[in-house]
């Protein structure tokens, strides 16, 4: 029922009164994509999201859906769909009507309207609230009629704003499963979506931009960004990372290389611009450490400085020569005591240098 | 909390009381029961009589209190819709242009109606704009007296409705027509009907700028009232008074009922 079409940023600036909160921003979204934008407050985020809703008016840089540059178009003319924060359902107004608003503001047929209204909240599972208002519902269900607003539409994009970000843990997990499902029911949907929520991000997500102090600092696909981060920023605020300050030797077998961090020497994947003698960073996911067994070629010694269980997992933090380090394990029956040495192993494909910044 | 032992909690409620009971009550009672004498030259009035009532509701008197309504209707609307569009123009921009603006819209409520009703005399009893003796400039001055009130309550509604509602709308299509028409007013409307029930009883108690440039034929309530008490009657002014108090409160009233649909959430 919506047919949706891709997103171009190019070179957006947008600066208010002489301050710069968004720089010389490029990126393309394809048609049926889900693109979160994610970074931390104050990077620019919502501010690129506006510029496509029209909300922001770009000092330099164009912004285009599909072919049509809707850079100088008024919000009403881009046939874009947009959820928020607080829902933004229209308090004076029954639930049908609240979905139904778009397409009367359109002019759209009478005989189609309803319709429409009650496919897009048989969609979001919400048929039998019609009659009521936005009040009566919870925090949840006026976020799904609220996107039902959005697809009613039919919008060539749809821009999610922090949808989830007023819901409670339990009610924003379910609900980034039901975004996941509507987007499969709307293959061809485009979907920007901002948020500080790195989980909904990588849950949600097929590409992720980080922005950082208005720039892009990095996008690509989900799985990819988070494995292989490009630099330091994207590794720590896409997931937890350990950072190892390592010296590059030299190259090993194909496509590895050999690094040294402090006494000890490991082999990691080669980085496609370090060479030999390059001080840069090792990045190694909690969850990728293990207790050292006797296939890993990887090794380090270090001494356990605390221990946190957090119910379906155990958090281990560790003094490896200086280095702070957090390994995630499944929970463990005997977890060590402080101070307790504790041999650390690590696959090479787990480890990606990155360069320091 | 800010008294906690049970005594001093009784004291501040009397000294409340009484208070409220000498400044407010006291001279209510007082003209009411002024409007119902047919003397009054002991501690307490004589003879009872309706007549003040029929008298003020009858001939120049019931005709004051026609003027009144219809002075405080006419100059409450056209307060409401310059003050709403005002708002609604000045809230887009901020700094020195906004303050500068702001400042000008308030500044009839600061400056005193005589004054108000002094200028108009003034600058509309000539040509090219002659509206000296009639009813236009007594909507005119009550409008301007009232109007800052207006653009205060459409100003603080405007300020309290979240910008989402009004782009969501604009995402989903709506013209900046069908928006302020289905979305904005609707969602400001409570914060209409309070700057028009302000402005009412405003308009139906103004006395200052009214007395100096009312013409014959267009004689309001407070006029009326200040006429027949100049003259000695008191009784039939305080009747009028209150009428006066008794329609203002019903026009609020009903405008207090009227359904917004719009609630808190």
């Amino acid at each position: 029922m919506t047919g949706g079409e891709g997103i171009s940023f190019e070179g957006i600036t947008v600066a208010y009164r002489g301050t710069v909160v968004l720089s010389d921003f490029s990126l393309q979204i394809q048609r049926g994509e889900i693109m979160a934008l994610i970074g931390p407050s104050g990077s620019g985020k919502t501010t690129a999201l506006r510029a496509v809703a029209g909300f922001v008016r770009p000092t330099s840089g164009r912004v285009r859906i599909g072919e049509t540059d809707v850079t100088d178009l008024p919000p009403y003319a881009r046939g874009i769909g947009m959820v928020v924060q607080n829902y933004a359902l229209f308090p004076h107004m029954k639930i049908e009507d609240n979905v139904a608003f778009g397409l009367r503001a359109q002019k759209t047929e009478t005989g189609l309207i309803a319709d429409r209204v009650k496919e897009c909240l048989r969609l979001v599972g919400m048929a039998a609230y019609v009659g009521r208002f936005p009040r009566e519902l919870s925090g949840g269900q006026q976020q799904r009629v609220a996107i039902a607003r959005a697809l009613a539409v039919q919008p060539r994009v749809l821009l999610l704003d922090e949808p989830l970000s007023a819901l409670d843990a339990q009610i924003r997990r379910s609900m980034v499963e039901e975004l996941a499902k509507l987007h499969r029911d709307l293959p061809n949907l485009t979907v920007l979506y901002v948020t500080h929520d790195q989980t909904e991000a990588l849950t949600l997500a097929d590409r992720i931009a980080i922005m950082k102090d208005g720039r892009l600092c990095s996008f690509g696909p989900s799985h990819g960004l988070y494995s292989r981060p490009p630099n330091r920023f994207t590794a720590e605020f896409l997931g937890r990372a350990n950072l190892l300050p390592v010296r590059i030797e030299g190259p090993a077998e194909v496509g590895l290389v050999r690094v040294r961090f402090g006494d000890v020497g490991l082999t990691v994947p080669a980085h496609p611009t370090l060479a030999a003698g390059a001080e840069c960073l090792l990045c190694i996911r909690p969850h990728d450490l293990r207790l050292a067994e006797p296939h890993h070629g990887n090794r380090l010694g270090a001494a356990v400085t605390h221990v946190q269980w957090q119910g379906d997992h155990h958090v281990l933090t560790l003094d490896c020569a200086g280095t702070v380090l957090r390994l995630v394990s499944a929970p463990l029956r005997e977890p060590p005591a402080q101070g307790a040495p504790f041999d650390l192993g690590f696959a090479q494909v787990d480890a990606t240098l990155i360069a320091h910044e | 909390m800010l008294v906690w032992s049970r005594s001093g909690r009784w004291l501040c409620w009397s000294f409340a009381a009484a208070l409220i009971a000498a400044v407010y009550v006291a001279p209510l009672a007082i003209i009411l029961a002024a409007s119902f004498a047919g003397q009054w030259n002991d501690v307490l009035p004589s003879m009872p009589t309706g007549e003040h009532y029929l008298d003020a509701v009858s001939g120049a008197s019931g005709e004051a209190l026609w003027t009144s309504v219809v002075t405080g209707v006419v100059a409450s609307a056209l307060a409401l819709l310059l003050g709403t569009w005002a708002a609604l123009a000045l809230r887009a921009h901020t700094g020195l242009l906004r303050r500068i603006l702001d400042l000008l819209f308030f500044i009839p409520s600061a400056v005193p109606s005589v004054s108000v009703g002094l200028g108009l005399l003034v600058a509309f009893s000539r040509p090219p704009i002659l509206l000296n003796g009639t009813s236009t400039i007594v909507f005119i001055a009550h409008m301007i007296l009232i109007s800052a009130f207006t653009y205060g309550n459409v100003s603080a509604g405007l300020a309290r409705m979240s910008p989402d509602f009004e782009q969501i709308a604009e995402s989903l299509g709506a013209r900046p027509a069908y928006r302020l028409r289905h979305v904005t007013i609707p969602l400001i409307l409570p914060h209409l009907i309070a700057a028009f029930s302000l402005s009412f009883a405003l308009s139906m108690g103004e006395l200052g700028a009214t007395v100096m440039i009312y013409p014959p034929g267009w004689v309001t309530l407070p006029v009326g009232i200040f006429s027949l008490t100049d003259r000695g009657d008191v009784f039939e002014g305080s009747a009028l008074t209150i009428l006066l108090i008794l329609t203002t409160l019903a026009v609020l009233i009903g405008l207090s009922r009227i359904p917004t649909k719009v609630a808190p959430r």
